[in-house]
């Protein structure tokens, strides 16, 4: 069996993960990462993309307000271009009022985010959909942010530290070592999900970042770790109704978020307490909330075209499993050092915190493994910038500016997000890939108004072409340094995508680990499913009207429930099925 | 600008299911690279617009002609049109706008201050010195069929001259005349006030002034309101004295109709009643015709007449009431062009960078008229730039229909472009 030693095998490629192989990479450890799906498959790349100024968390929870405004201006540096710098409200309706607004912006201040009071009339005139009844608005230093890219950057800046990212490797279950009273975990027996190869990592400390799955992989040494999988709903609406994070004043709860990313405009969320991180299903009266409360902020929202309606699970951790509402629960990062907690050495778990806090989360994680293996580096991730942050924010309207500047026009796969054939052929070649949702995850493919509509065949269309022109293998290799064209920094920029990486590019240079299980008939299936997912729940009105003729496109012109090659499915193609099982009401009634 | 229009262009962006029907019907985009589509600027570059952007995001829209065929054709409603007219806007706002587009788009003011030496005038401009210079510093293309101005006077000369002999009535209409025929053809004017007397309709001119589509056109949107607002002043009373404002140009009447309300959102009772006090011409007669009211003593017209119902005409959604009037004069054959746009679409093809443009899309149109053979003397338009492309694109003239019906009338010489002196 294949062998690989480190010294610290980070599992889980959510923003956790990636941040703390950035973080240890940096200090100069060895690092492998294995993430059993694509990087930010799981909460990372499921929540609304708030990047909090803390003001959501003043009054409850001075402490993580303040981690929160910490990072944010951190976040703000190392991460640029992963930031649109949106601003936030926070917006007193008539039925909010009381006296929250101001403990809020005593809270604020008592912990230094910056928080201005603004007149209503300027708040309509930047804002002019927001509920003119509004009494009292804050402005603080909320923006939006882009999990994915995010994700990708904190990867590639770790795999120019030496850190090797392994996706599609899922851990099958951990190496112990040591008797009773030294148990150690040493490692992890690892599966690549596409070609089934197993292998050892041998690691001198584990990190366990598996997010909402954190439990499941701390049972695999025996330890019991409370992850209380807490379902958020978020639904998303076909454009921007608003340019700015617009948040109620109010103690937090469901729908009171509204966040501008790229071209559309995601409320959320719900808060329901789930069994298990998957499946998730959303339930009518989550989506029915959503738009009930973001009429509230913005009359009119719940007539505006939805686009669609995703679920992420926070992995909100507890040491003793109460049944307390998600909300309760706290939102603080938790660091669980095994050897103190349960005498199981060489294993740590990070767990906890939110998307703003990821970088801090890896900083403490990473001082912790200093402190195993007894040497001190200094952490650097504060004051050191990923690569592509020199392009500084981005803005809504970067990509249209980029096709215009350079008449990429024809060039358009995704019309919806403006995403261009080198767009695709770069990020496929870049980024280990196997369904077209990877590609979502990389270019925003598909994630516009007709959700894979006009794009999903086209995509499909020049994967296949690239697969027979040789120019493209999928590249699952473990060697180290096999990605070392992994260049995402530019990834989802058209402008900076003008020439295909297909030159100098040397296929069939791992034979043995490219997935060969490539089929553009599996490709468009899943994809397909993956979207329509997606849409099920909010299936009504104009979204319904697109749907018909997608169906048109699929069903009668392509007629892909005939296609060929029905037995075959990707390690995700059991994830984009339906949950069709009855819930507990449904079960009640019968 | 792009939100606060939520309540009547903005919403519907979200009807757009990207089916491409406005894509393929687009005559633009069939003839030029520089113009990706309505599709693209419009519903689709829309959700990339925001205010105070770092950079102006894109400039392609402004290569839109703004002919409306892709409203026209689109299936679930979607104001293309309009969001790019904001769109369009936006960028002026943000941007500036050259000096062409802002003379191009004050067509009264150019109408009044050639109107004072209109010889002259028109010396001054149609040279070909003056054209290669007005080319090389301002970008009006020198082939572009820019009007002559009136040399006999303007049609308010000619109605205040003539009032002793106009017919009294208690049938009263309010004539919209427009720009075009108050400067530059005051003879479309004398043939709409034939018609309407010939009917038995006392015609009335109340001071008025553009409707501000060549100012919508090019952006100006705060020009334009400056400009509906005083043409409500105006009208207000006779529409609210039940009055019709019936208007020969039919793009101003669609201005006064939906264009302006829309477009700048102007939404009180006062702009509601002139949208429904307002009509182009035919619709108004075919409404007559309909009541049993309109005079078929129609002389017998030998002639092959091309029509081309322009886009904007089109736009109006009343179907083609020009044609369904036409049709009723004895031995008019007349051939129903089915292009899609003449080009020209008003200001849009006298700019020296879609000059070309406008003759490729107007090729469709020429062909046409070329087609129908060798005894066609004329064509027929109802818009007044359409009519000066059509002109320019066949070399043969074009008429407004109401010319064409005053003649039937005996009332009007097709050849003169004067009525017939009884």
């Amino acid at each position: 069996m294949h062998k690989l030693e480190t010294e610290v095998l980070v599992i889980g490629g959510g923003a956790t993960g990636t941040g703390v192989a950035w973080d240890a990479s940096l200090r100069g450890f060895k690092v492998i990462l294995v993430e059993r799906r694509d990087l930010t498959h799981g909460t990372s790349g499921r929540y609304h993309g708030l990047l909090h100024s803390g003001g959501r968390y003043a009054v409850k929870d001075p402490h993580g307000a303040a981690e929160c405004i910490a990072e944010n201006q951190i976040l703000r540096v190392t991460h640029a271009h992963c930031i649109e710098d949106t601003s936030g409200f926070f917006v007193v309706l008539p039925e909010d009022e009381g006296d929250y607004p101001d403990k809020f912006k005593a809270g604020c201040d008592a912990v230094g985010i910056p928080c201005t009071e603004i007149s209503v009339a300027e708040a309509l005139r930047r804002e002019p959909l927001l509920n003119p009844r509004i009494s009292r608005v804050f402005e603080v230093p909320d923006g939006s942010s882009d999990s994915f890219l995010a994700a990708h950057a904190t990867a590639q800046a770790a795999r120019n530290a030496g850190a090797q990212i392994l996706t599609y490797h899922e851990v099958t279950n951990l190496i112990m070592t040591g008797g009773e009273s030294d148990r150690r975990v040493a490692g992890a027996m690892i599966r690549n999900v596409v070609t089934g190869e197993e292998m050892e990592i041998h690691a001198d400390i584990t990190v366990n970042a598996a997010g909402a799955w954190t439990g499941k992989l701390a049972a695999m040494a025996g330890i019991q770790v409370t992850i209380m999988p807490s379902k958020g709903t978020m639904v998303a609406m076909n454009h921007r109704l608003v340019n700015t994070v617009v948040n109620r004043c109010k103690m937090p709860s469901d729908g009171d978020i509204i966040v501008p990313s790229h071209t559309v405009c995601v409320i959320g969320t719900t808060s329901v307490n789930v069994p298990e991180p998957e499946p998730l299903r959303i339930e009518p009266w989550e989506v029915n909330k959503m738009l009930e409360e973001g009429d509230k902020m913005v009359p009119g929202f719940a007539q505006a075209r939805v686009l669609r309606a995703w679920a992420g699970v926070r992995p909100l951790f507890q040491d003793t499993y109460t049944s307390g509402k998600g909300r309760d629960v706290t939102r603080k990062l938790a660091l669980l050092d095994h050897q103190e907690r349960e005498g199981v050495g060489g294993f740590l778990t990070i767990t906890g915190g939110k998307w703003t806090t990821f970088r801090l989360m890896a900083e403490a994680t990473v001082d912790d493994v200093c402190r195993h293996l007894g040497t001190e580096r200094p952490c650097t991730t504060a004051t050191t910038p990923v690569p592509g942050a020199e392009q500084g924010n981005y803005w809504l309207g970067h990509r249209l500016h980029d096709i215009e500047e350079q008449h990429l026009q024809g060039q358009l796969v995704c019309e919806c997000e403006l995403v261009t054939r080198t767009m695709v052929e770069n990020a496929a070649r870049r980024n280990p890939l196997l369904t077209l949702d990877d590609l979502r995850r990389d270019v925003r493919l598909g994630k516009g108004p007709c959700q894979g509509g006009f794009c999903t065949y086209r995509g499909v269309g020049i994967l296949h072409e690239m697969k027979k022109a040789g120019s493209w293998e999928v590249d699952m290799s473990d060697e180290a340094g096999s990605t070392a064209k992994w260049d995402v920094a530019y990834l989802q920029s058209p402008g900076h995508n003008l020439v295909s990486d297909a030159d100098g590019h040397q296929s069939n240079q791992h034979p043995a680990n490219t997935a060969d299980s490539f089929n553009p008939n599996l490709l468009l299936r899943d994809f397909l499913q993956e979207r329509w997912k997606g849409v099920t729940p909010i299936l009504w009105g104009r979204q319904l009207k697109q749907e018909r003729l997608d169906e048109l496109i699929y069903m009668s012109v392509m007629n892909v429930d005939h296609l060929p090659d029905k037995e075959l499915a990707s390690p995700v193609t059991d994830f984009y099925r339906f949950d069709t099982r009855p819930t507990v009401e449904e079960v009640a009634d019968v | 600008m792009f939100t606060e229009s939520w309540h009547s262009v903005g919403p519907t962006l979200d009807e757009c299911i990207k089916c491409n029907i406005c894509t393929s019907y687009c005559p633009v985009s069939a003839v030029t690279d520089l113009f990706p589509g309505p599709k693209y600027v419009g519903p689709q570059a829309q959700r990339f617009r925001e205010n105070g952007q770092p950079q102006s995001p894109d400039h392609s829209v402004d290569y839109c002609s703004g002919c409306r065929v892709c409203n026209e054709v689109c299936p679930t409603g979607v104001k293309i049109a309009e969001i790019n007219a904001r769109a369009r806007a936006q960028i002026v706002a943000e941007e500036g706008i050259p000096l062409r587009n802002r003379l191009l788009g004050r067509n009264e003011t150019l109408g009044k201050v050639g109107s004072v030496a209109p010889a002259l005038a028109n010396f001054s401009l149609h040279n070909s010195f003056s054209r290669v210079m007005a080319e090389k510093v301002m970008g009006i293309a020198r082939e572009a069929p820019l009007p002559h101005w009136s040399t006999t006077g303007t049609f308010g000369d000619w109605f205040k001259k003539t009032q002793s002999v106009r017919l009294k009535s208690d049938k009263k209409v309010v004539y919209y005349h427009g720009c075009a025929t108050m400067y530059y053809e005051p003879f479309v004017g004398k043939a709409a006030v034939a018609v309407f007397e010939h009917n038995g309709y006392e015609v009335l001119v109340p001071p008025q002034n553009c409707c501000g589509l060549p100012l919508l056109s090019n952006g100006e949107f705060g020009a334009a309101e400056g400009y509906h607002q005083n043409n409500i002043n105006k009208l207000l009373v006779y529409a609210q004295a039940g009055l019709d404002i019936v208007g020969t140009s039919t793009s101003c009447t669609l201005t006064l109709k939906e264009e302006a309300p829309e477009l700048l959102d102007m939404h009180s009772e006062n702009v509601h009643a002139i949208t429904m006090a307002t009509w182009d011409i035919f619709e108004w007669l075919r409404e007559r015709h309909g009541l049993g009211e309109l005079k078929t003593d129609f002389s017998e017209m030998n002639m092959v007449l091309p029509y081309h119902a322009p886009c904007q005409y089109r736009a109006h959604r009343i179907g083609k009431p020009a044609r369904d009037i036409l049709v009723l004069i004895p031995g008019i054959d007349l051939r129903e062009s089915q292009a899609r746009c003449c080009g020209i679409a008003g200001t849009y093809g006298y700019k020296k960078e879609k000059y070309q443009i406008a003759m490729d899309v107007g090729a469709e149109l020429f062909n046409f008229v070329a087609d129908q053979g060798e005894a066609v003397e004329m064509t027929a338009c109802d818009s007044e730039t359409c009519r000066w492309q059509l002109e320019h694109g066949t070399d043969l003239p074009s008429r407004h229909p109401i010319e064409i019906l005053a003649a039937a009338y005996g009332l009007y010489d097709l050849d003169k472009r004067d009525l017939v002196n009884r």
